[in-house]
C-alpha cells in the first residue's frame, strides 16, 4: 500500500550548513507533498536563503539529505548532463528581478534557449511554445522582443517564472520572489502563482519574511529562527494558533494589510483601512 | 628629449585630475575620436598621400628645415620626415594594437575561467597576474630581447604578457561579480554547460569593461613600443617608426635641429592622449549605464 504512494516532491532531513564557526542552517527537516506548497518564514538571517540554495543545488550542505521525488539531488559540482536531467525536478526564482535575467538577451530568446536545451522543439514550434509560456505569465510578443531593461520589476519576475516553468519542474523554489516589488504588483504575481499551481502540478517552496502573504499562497508553513525550524504545520493552524513564542512574536509584528489575524480584527474594529485592500477600494468607489 | 621623458610627460598629463573632469564633456570624446580616425586613415592611405618614399635617401637634401618641397623637413640622410611619419604610423599603431588585442583576449580568457572555476585555478591566475604586475612592461621586454634577440615581434610578445594584469585584473573582478548574479545560477540550474554560460552570457556582458581596459592600455602600449624602439631593441632601422624616429633625431637636437624627434614625439603624445581620453570617456559612460 505504502509503496504506491508517490514520493514527496521535496524531502529534506537533518540539513545543516556551517560557514566557518557559524551555523547558518541547523538540522532542518522539510517535506512537501507533490503539488503542495510550503512557506518558509523567519526573520532576516534565519537561514532561509541558505536552505533554498542547498535545495536548489547552488550550495553544498555540510550535512543532511535532500531528496526530490525520491531522488537524491546531485552535488554542486555535478556534470552538465546530470544538472540538465535534474533541472526538471527543481527550479528557482530569485529575489532580485534586476539581476535574474541576462541583460543582453531578449526575453523571447531567453525562453527559447531553455526550450532548445530541454525539448526537441525548433523553429515555429519553439516560437509557439515560447509565446505560450510568456502568455501563461501574462506577457505578449512585444515583451518577447524586448531586452530586460525595457521591463518593470514585476514583468521581469514573470519572465523568470516563465523560464523556470519552461522545463516543467515539479518543485519551484521562490526565494523572496515578490519582496522587491510594489504591493499591488506583489498581489498580481501571487495571483499568477496561484493560477499556475492550479493549472500545473508544480509544488512551491515559498520563502518570505512577510507573514502577510503566506495564506494567499501556501497550505503549509515552517517557521525558521537561527537556522532551525521552530514550528511547522498547516498554514491556517499555525497562523491562527501559533504554539511557539517566536511565531507569536512574528505574527504580532506583521504590519502589512493583506493578512488580518482574526484576533487582531476582533480586538480592533477601528483599524483604519489601508489603500490596496478590498475594503478601501470599495470605499473609494462609493465616494461621489 | 627622449621618448621616455615624453612618456612621463604624457602620463602626467593624463593623470592630472583637471583633464579627467574635462573628459566628462562629449566634445572631448568626439575630438579624440577624430584625432584617432585621422591618424589611422592617414597611415592606411600613406602610399597615396605621402609625398616621398619613406626610405628614399637624398644626399642633396640632408637635414633640411621646413620647405615647400619637404613640409616637415628632412632627416640626416635626406629622407622626408612627413612621409616617414605617415608610414611610421603603421607600425607604431599596429604593434601596440597587437599587444592589447593579444593581452585582451588572453587575459579575459584567464580571468573568466578563473572566476568561473575558482579554487586553485583562480589562485594560480591571480598569482600570475600579480607577479607579472610587478614587472614594468619595458623591463620584461628588455629581458625578452636579451634572451630572444632584438626585434618588434619579441617586443610585442613580451609586452602582451606585461599587459595581461592591466586588463586581466579588472576583468576578473567584473567576472567574479557577474558569476555571482542570480541569472548565472538560474542557467546552471537549467542544466546549461559552463562553457555556454561563460561564452554566451558572461563574456558578452563583460565585453564593454574589457574594451575600455583595452582602449586605455593601447595608449600606454604605444608608448612602451616606441620607448623600446627608442632604446634600439624594437624596430630596426631603416624601418620608419615613431619611437625610432625620436631616437634618430637625438643627434640633431644638439645641432639645433630637433625637428625629427619633436614631430615624432608630438605624434606619440597626441595619439596617446587621444586614446586615453576615449578610454576615460567610455568608462564614464559605462558607469553611467550600469547605474
Ligand atoms: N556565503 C556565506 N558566508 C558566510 N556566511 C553566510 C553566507 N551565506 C549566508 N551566511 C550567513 O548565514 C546566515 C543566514 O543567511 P541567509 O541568507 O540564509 O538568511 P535569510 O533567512 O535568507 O535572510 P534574509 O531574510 O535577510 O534573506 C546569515 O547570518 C548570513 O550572514
Ligand atoms: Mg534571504
Amino acid at each position: 500500500m505504502a509503496d504506491s504512494l508517490p514520493p514527496p516532491a521535496l524531502e529534506v532531513t537533518g540539513l545543516r550548513k556551517t560557514f566557518g564557526d557559524f551555523t547558518a542552517v541547523d538540522d532542518v527537516a522539510l517535506t512537501i507533498a507533490p503539488g503542495g506548497s510550503l512557506a518558509v518564514v523567519g526573520e532576516s538571517g534565519s537561514g532561509k536563503t541558505t536552505t533554498a540554495r542547498m535545495i536548489a543545488g547552488l550550495e553544498k550542505p555540510t550535512a543532511g539529505t535532500i531528496r526530490l521525488n525520491g531522488r537524491g539531488r546531485p552535488g554542486v559540482n555535478a556534470r552538465t548532463s546530470e544538472r540538465r536531467e535534474f533541472a526538471r525536478e527543481v527550479q528557482m526564482v530569485f529575489q532580485d528581478p534586476y539581476a535574474s535575467l541576462d541583460r543582453h538577451q531578449k526575453i523571447g530568446d531567453c525562453i527559447a534557449e531553455v526550450l532548445t536545451l530541454h525539448t526537441d522543439l525548433r523553429g515555429p514550434a519553439r516560437a509557439a511554445r515560447t509565446a505560450e509560456l510568456l502568455e501563461q505569465v501574462g506577457l505578449d510578443e512585444r515583451h518577447a522582443a524586448s531586452l530586460p531593461r525595457a521591463l518593470s520589476g514585476g514583468q521581469r519576475q514573470r519572465v523568470a517564472i516563465a523560464r523556470a516553468l519552461a522545463v516543467q519542474p515539479r518543485l519551484l523554489v521562490l526565494d523572496e520572489a515578490v519582496a522587491a516589488l510594489d504591493v499591488s504588483v506583489q498581489a498580481q504575481i501571487l495571483t499568477l502563482l496561484q493560477h499556475i499551481r492550479e493549472q500545473t502540478s508544480v509544488a512551491y517552496l515559498f520563502i518570505t519574511h512577510d507573514l502577510g502573504i503566506v495564506r494567499h499562497i501556501c497550505d503549509e508553513i515552517a517557521v525558521m529562527r537561527h537556522g532551525r525550524v521552530v514550528e511547522s504545520g498547516a498554514a491556517d493552524t499555525v497562523l491562527t494558533d501559533p504554539q511557539h513564542p517566536y511565531t507569536r512574536k512574528l505574527l504580532d509584528s506583521v504590519p502589512v494589510p493583506g493578512w488580518k489575524p482574526s484576533r487582531v480584527l476582533a480586538t480592533a474594529d477601528t483599524v483604519p483601512s489601508v489603500p490596496g485592500t478590498e475594503a478601501s477600494k470599495g470605499d473609494a468607489g462609493n465616494r461621489p | 628629449m627622449s621618448s621616455y621623458q615624453i612618456a612621463s610627460l604624457g602620463r602626467g598629463l593624463i593623470r592630472s585630475s583637471r583633464l579627467r573632469s574635462f573628459v566628462r564633456g562629449h566634445g572631448v570624446l568626439a575630438a579624440a575620436g577624430a584625432v584617432v580616425a585621422v591618424v589611422v586613415l592617414a597611415s592606411v592611405c600613406a602610399p597615396l598621400i605621402a609625398p616621398y618614399d619613406p626610405n628614399a635617401v637624398d644626399v642633396m637634401a640632408v637635414s633640411q628645415g621646413r620647405s615647400a618641397a619637404h613640409w616637415l623637413g628632412t632627416d640626416d640622410t635626406g629622407r622626408d620626415i612627413l612621409s616617414r611619419l605617415l608610414y611610421g604610423a603603421r607600425l607604431s599603431l599596429l604593434a601596440p594594437a597587437a599587444v592589447v588585442l593579444i593581452a585582451g583576449v588572453l587575459s579575459s580568457a584567464l580571468a573568466v575561467s578563473a572566476a568561473w572555476l575558482g579554487g586553485w585555478w583562480d589562485r594560480t591566475v591571480s598569482a600570475l597576474l600579480d607577479v607579472v604586475f610587478g614587472f614594468p612592461g619595458l623591463v620584461l621586454a628588455v629581458v625578452a630581447a636579451a634572451v630572444f634577440g632584438a626585434g618588434l615581434t619579441v617586443a610585442v610578445v613580451a609586452l602582451s604578457v606585461a599587459y595581461l594584469p592591466y586588463i586581466g585584473r579588472v576583468v576578473r573582478n567584473a567576472a567574479l561579480r557577474e558569476c555571482q548574479l542570480p541569472y548565472v545560477s538560474a542557467l546552471r540550474m537549467l542544466g546549461m554547460s559552463g562553457w555556454r554560460i561563460c561564452l554566451r552570457h558572461v563574456v558578452p556582458n563583460l565585453l564593454p569593461i574589457a574594451l575600455v581596459q583595452v582602449t586605455m592600455s593601447f595608449g600606454y602600449a604605444l608608448l612602451d613600443v616606441a620607448a623600446f624602439s627608442f632604446i634600439g631593441l624594437g624596430t630596426q632601422p631603416p624601418t620608419a617608426e615613431w619611437g625610432l624616429m625620436v631616437a634618430n633625431g637625438t643627434s640633431g637636437i644638439l645641432a639645433g635641429r630637433p625637428e625629427q624627434s619633436l614631430y615624432a614625439g608630438v605624434a606619440i603624445v597626441v595619439f596617446v592622449i587621444a586614446c586615453n581620453l576615449i578610454g576615460n570617456g567610455l568608462s564614464t559612460r559605462l558607469q553611467g549605464e550600469t547605474r
